[in-house]
């Protein structure tokens, strides 16, 4: 956009201002017939931005975009395409926000131009190109929303939750799965003492066969959590290391101190049981297809 | 040493570091390292990228494929501009954290790859590269 042609927009907009706010309330309500959002809101939004615009055309930096003087206009329409990415609004009726601009200016350099057709010409150019601009922005503020919802409900899914499932009396095991280093670990962390504390158990095995890479974040959330155990009373077990973790954990230099770990959650099953006196034996009398290992006393 | 492919991967948010892993995983695959070799670098790159979210506030990733002669392997360059390393040779030693880590991370995944480079000074933000050859 020239100078010249962000100068007689900016008369434009002074002179046509209300007109051309009227016009796209308008507009904007007859295109989002959707109940989630007001009309006073959107004369509100609209209100806002083209003052904004107003302003930005009316100073030092008015033909570009990048520049401060239009940071005030780039932060509303980020805003506003951000609160309808939030609301599940499609790319297009997002974009419709600032495009249905589009026609209540084209009317209205149109009415100033009179019969200069070149003027005309010029600041129809012009208003194309700032709104296809503005678009641009606020669909890149769209996407980005729509990626970061989409990150986090990854993130959800990858943190589900681990739940503390009782083996047998006293016997306590927490299967995690995923990552293990953000806030999610401290809620997995309380929930087990919480549930030691319930169950009076005495020992928890911690089995880490679903998590994929062991860090040194990771390795101090398991740390910290067979500490607070141990105040809690219990000793824990750590099961489910594969041999390519171990190595990784020595590289590492993190020293998993006196804490008793398992290849794999049966064998750590079996060092819980033996704490408690118990062992799994094969009895005599059932050699059928049915035919299992039971916990009994020995 | 020829870099074959490459990509810049963001690291802005806790959930770019899973993503950090995701992508150093699927590369080695590609280039059929073993698990081992694969478990040690996803690690590493863990520890770095962490680094740079943490203390770097934020930076990027710049993964690269390598081959030199019949040899494969991945390079990963960290990069941040943030308040960067005033004691580089403190930083790496093992147990020293100026957070509330282990301190192990600097110090682990120099033992974890094959190349370890670091650059970094008080104001001047950091870049470290590592590499890991599929082992023959
Ligand atoms: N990208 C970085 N920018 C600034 N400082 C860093 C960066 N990476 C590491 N450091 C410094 O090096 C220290 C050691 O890092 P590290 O060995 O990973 O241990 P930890 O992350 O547990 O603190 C950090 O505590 C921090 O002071
Ligand atoms: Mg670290």
């Amino acid at each position: 956009m020239s100078d010249l042609s962000s100068s007689n927009l900016s008369r434009v907009l002074h002179a046509r201002f209300d007109e051309i706010l009227a016009a796209w309330v308008s507009q904007q309500v007859a295109a989002t017939r959707r109940a989630s959002i007001a009309e006073s809101d959107v004369r509100a939004q609209c209100g806002e931005l083209l003052d904004a615009m107003r302003k930005a055309l009316g100073g030092p930096g008015r033909d570009d975009i990048q520049t401060p003087a239009w940071g005030g206009v780039r932060e509303l329409l980020q805003r506003v395409s951000f609160s309808r990415a939030q609301q599940g609004f499609s790319p297009s009726e997002t974009a419709t926000f600032i495009l249905s601009l589009k026609r209540p200016l084209f009317e209205a350099v149109r009415a100033d131009s009179g019969n200069n057709a070149e003027a005309l010409a010029d600041a129809t150019w012009a208003v194309t190109e700032l709104l296809d601009q503005l678009a641009l922005i606020s669909m890149e503020a769209y996407m980005r929303t729509r990626e970061e919802l989409i990150a986090r409900q990854q993130q959800d899914m990858l943190e589900l939750s681990t739940p503390v499932v009782k083996l047998w009396e006293g016997v306590l095991a927490l299967p995690m799965i995923g990552t293990l280093d953000s806030s999610r670990t401290q809620v997995v962390m309380e929930n087990l003492l919480q549930r030691i504390v319930e169950t009076g158990s005495d020992v928890a095995i911690l089995d880490i066969t679903g998590v994929p890479t062991v860090d040194t974040l990771t390795a101090q959330h398991l740390i910290k959590t067979v500490t607070a155990a141990r105040l809690m009373g219990a000793e824990c077990i750590i099961s489910g290391i594969r041999p390519q973790i171990a190595q990784t954990i020595v590289h590492l230099g993190v020293d998993l101190g006196d804490v008793v770990t398992k290849a794999t959650l049966a064998d750590a099953f079996k060092v819980a049981l033996a704490r408690s006196g118990l062992a799994v034996t094969r009895m005599k009398s059932a050699q059928g297809p049915m035919g299992s290992t039971s916990p009994s006393a020995r | 040493m020829l870099t074959t492919r490459s990509e810049t991967v963001q690291i802005r948010q806790t959930s770019d570091i899973v993503n950090v892993r995701q992508v150093v995983r699927s590369w080695c695959l590609a280039i059929g390292m073993g698990l081992v070799d694969l478990t040690k670098i996803v690690t590493a790159a863990s520890e770095i990228a962490r680094n740079t979210l943490d203390y770097g506030r934020g930076g990027t990733m710049l993964i690269e494929e390598l081959r030199d002669g019949i040899r494969a392997g991945v390079r990963l360059t960290f990069v941040d501009e943030g308040p960067g390393i005033p004691d580089i040779a403190r930083a790496m030693t093992d147990g020293y954290t100026s957070g509330g880590g282990m301190g192990l991370g600097l110090g682990g995944t120099k033992r974890l790859v094959d190349d370890f480079t670091i650059d970094s000074a008080a104001g001047a933000g950091t870049r470290i590269a590592i590499i890991k050859w599929k082992s023959r």
